[in-house]
């Protein structure tokens, strides 16, 4: 059953995206900066919480769910550390995944080349 | 000193300068679309064995230039200027060529008009006694001119329903006074007209109206009918931007017939994942170079207006809110 | 002539061929593409929560699951770019292929791997994020000053 709200949700969110990108037309990169923001200002919220809790995978794979991520550890820290965990909590979620991703495509740049 | 421009903006060559040779060199995409036939040689690995992308294209122009050498027996020492451009930074592919050609060399740049641009200037200085022989060249590449003017290549980047795909590819041409059927007669170089198309992926839209004025006064200069021509062959509007230039031409007074068609249409007509057409320089120059001057040589077409378009933009100004500025370039070839 | 250097257009022409242009151009298929966003990435979210559960089943808490639930999908994104398979997907799905945390770790390692040529420092090295630093930026920019208003208003 969570895989079915997962589904529909992470989709729902996409179908936003892909609504962004051929009606309003805004540059891919425009669209997945607005929802990094959008996922942070309703983490502030409280609501992305709430769809989280709902929606496992479906609200977090999406890249709103990375700004959710940054926001919620941000917070987190800043009541336990004060104002320099706002900016260390940034990356207490998402740090393993920007790590993971730099070490792993230098990686794959080593031994992949592009293809047309 | 007879006067050589007729019209506004058109030169008539007094005795024609003649194509003595043309060479094209395509990659596996345009192998696969319908003008493969007309090709000199279709290359299978678009890198050319090459590390990067940019070493292949230079490449790919080497070999066009080859091959047109030899088809006229003729030594680079013998080649007055060699008139060459392409889309890359500073035309970097054309300038590394020219140092193996060890010939005077004219950098130009025109965006995908460049093969007329350079085949007019290559005409000018032979009809005006400045060269016995002239070569021009243009090419282009799949991964070049995405890295440079859009994204990485292996990037997740959704197509639009206007979108290109930059033709990889060279063409070369060798003019001179005497030893060829195919005349060039009469060159119109156009004016650079933008009509506000911000979008960069809207490349036929931005540049059917600089197709349409370099056209309409090609005519009005020449005092030509569109019928005059066997063929009228844009370089790259693409379908939507070729369905404009006809209505644009229509609302001029001055309606295109069977005779027209589009280069970036005809060199990907039924492959797929190539959009509305193809672009760069190289789409203009294969179907020139390579299916038109062959038909001509069969004496299939007799007379052809060939309008090569450009869009003149660089990724940076696209960043900064600009529209693209555009431009056409037309020449003449007649038996 | 107008001003040169400063491309003073001739508006109404400019208005008028926009007239004309956008009745030939053709509009996207919309209801297409969001279908298809919608189900690559929906079935991409399903993958992600079953890499979750995963991680839930191994012993972690919900909370400390997300992160390397992230961790992984980026995993596989890379390697997806790196087996040239990744930009099929974004060109068949538009958003559903971009939104996805894979679709961040494919801006990164498409980058890499294109950027390389010019060398591992100044190629590879300076332009990986030349894609994904938007979101890097602006998700930090918001993250931290929602978290700060938050934190500051009730602590």
């Amino acid at each position: 059953m969570d895989y079915v709200i997962a589904f529909l949700v992470g989709g729902a969110i996409c179908a936003v995206g892909q609504v962004l990108l051929d009606l309003a037309k805004i540059p891919p990169a425009h669209m997945l900066v607005l929802f990094v923001v959008v996922g942070a200002v309703l983490s502030g919220f409280g609501a992305y919480d709430r769809l989280v809790e709902f929606a496992g995978a479906g609200a977090l794979v999406p890249v709103s769910g990375f700004g959710h991520s940054i926001s919620r550890g941000s917070l987190l820290e800043a009541r336990r550390l004060g104002v320099i965990g706002l900016f260390t909590g940034a990356f207490e979620f998402t740090g393993l995944g920007v790590a993971t991703a730099v070490f792993f495509s230098a990686l794959i740049a080593l031994v992949a080349n592009p293809r047309t | 000193m007879a006067n050589r421009r007729i019209g506004k903006s058109t030169m008539r060559f007094a005795t024609p300068p003649v194509i003595v040779s043309a060479g094209t060199v395509a990659g596996p995409m345009e192998g696969r679309g319908p003008m493969a036939r007309w090709f000199d040689e279709v290359v299978p690995d678009d890198m050319f064995g090459e590390r990067t992308a940019e070493k292949a294209e230079r490449r790919f122009m080497g070999d066009a230039v080859k091959i047109v050498l030899k088809q006229a027996a003729v030594q680079p020492e013998q080649v007055d200027y060699f008139i060459a451009g392409d889309l890359l930074n500073q035309i970097v592919t054309a300038s590394f060529v020219a140092e193996d050609l060890e010939t005077p060399f004219i950098g130009v740049y025109g965006a995908c008009s460049t093969s007329v641009q350079g085949l007019t200037l290559a005409s000018a200085l032979v009809d005006a006694g400045f060269a016995n022989l002239a070569l021009a060249a243009t090419s282009s590449h799949y991964q070049t001119a995405e890295r440079q003017f859009r994204y990485p290549i292996e990037l997740n980047i959704q197509r639009k329903s206007t979108s290109q795909y930059t033709a990889t590819g060279a063409g070369a041409v060798l003019v001179g006074q005497s030893g060829g059927k195919v005349r060039v007669t009469e060159a119109t170089l156009g004016r650079v007209v933008d009509m506000g198309v911000k979008d960069p992926n809207q490349m036929g839209p931005a540049m059917a109206p600089a197709a349409a004025d370099t056209i309409f006064n090609h005519l009005a200069d020449t005092g030509r009918d569109p019928a005059f021509y066997d063929v009228i062959i844009t370089g790259d509007l693409g379908s939507v931007g070729s369905e404009i230039l006809l209505e644009l031409m229509q609302r001029r007074g001055a309606p295109l017939g069977d005779n027209y068609a589009d280069g970036g249409v005809m060199l990907f007509e039924g492959v797929r994942g190539t959009g509305v057409g193809g672009s760069g320089c190289a789409c203009s120059a294969l179907i020139m170079e390579g299916f038109v001057w062959k038909r001509m040589c069969d004496g299939e077409i007799r007379r052809a207006l060939i309008v090569a378009t450009g869009a003149l933009l660089s990724p940076l100004t696209w960043q900064q809110g600009e529209s693209v500025p555009c431009i056409a370039n037309a020449i003449a070839l007649q038996l | 002539m107008a001003d040169p250097g400063t491309r003073k257009h001739k508006a109404d022409d400019r208005a008028k061929y926009q007239k004309l242009a956008s009745s030939i151009v053709p509009r996207p298929p919309l209801a297409r593409n969001t279908a298809v966003a919608f189900v690559v990435g929906g079935l991409i979210c399903v993958v992600g929560q079953a890499v979750m559960n995963a991680f839930i089943a191994s012993g972690m808490t919900a909370d400390e699951a997300v992160g390397p639930t992230l961790a992984t999908m980026i995993l596989i994104g890379v390697v997806l770019t790196g087996l040239s398979i990744y930009h099929h997907i974004g060109e068949f799905a538009g958003a559903g292929a971009a939104v996805p945390i894979t679709g961040f770790a494919n801006t990164i390692a498409a980058a890499a791997m294109d950027f390389k040529r010019e060398g591992y420092v100044l190629g590879m090295g300076a332009k990986m994020f030349i894609i994904a630093g938007p979101v890097l930026v602006y998700g930090i920019l918001a993250g931290v000053t929602v978290a700060l208003i938050k934190w500051l208003s009730r602590g």
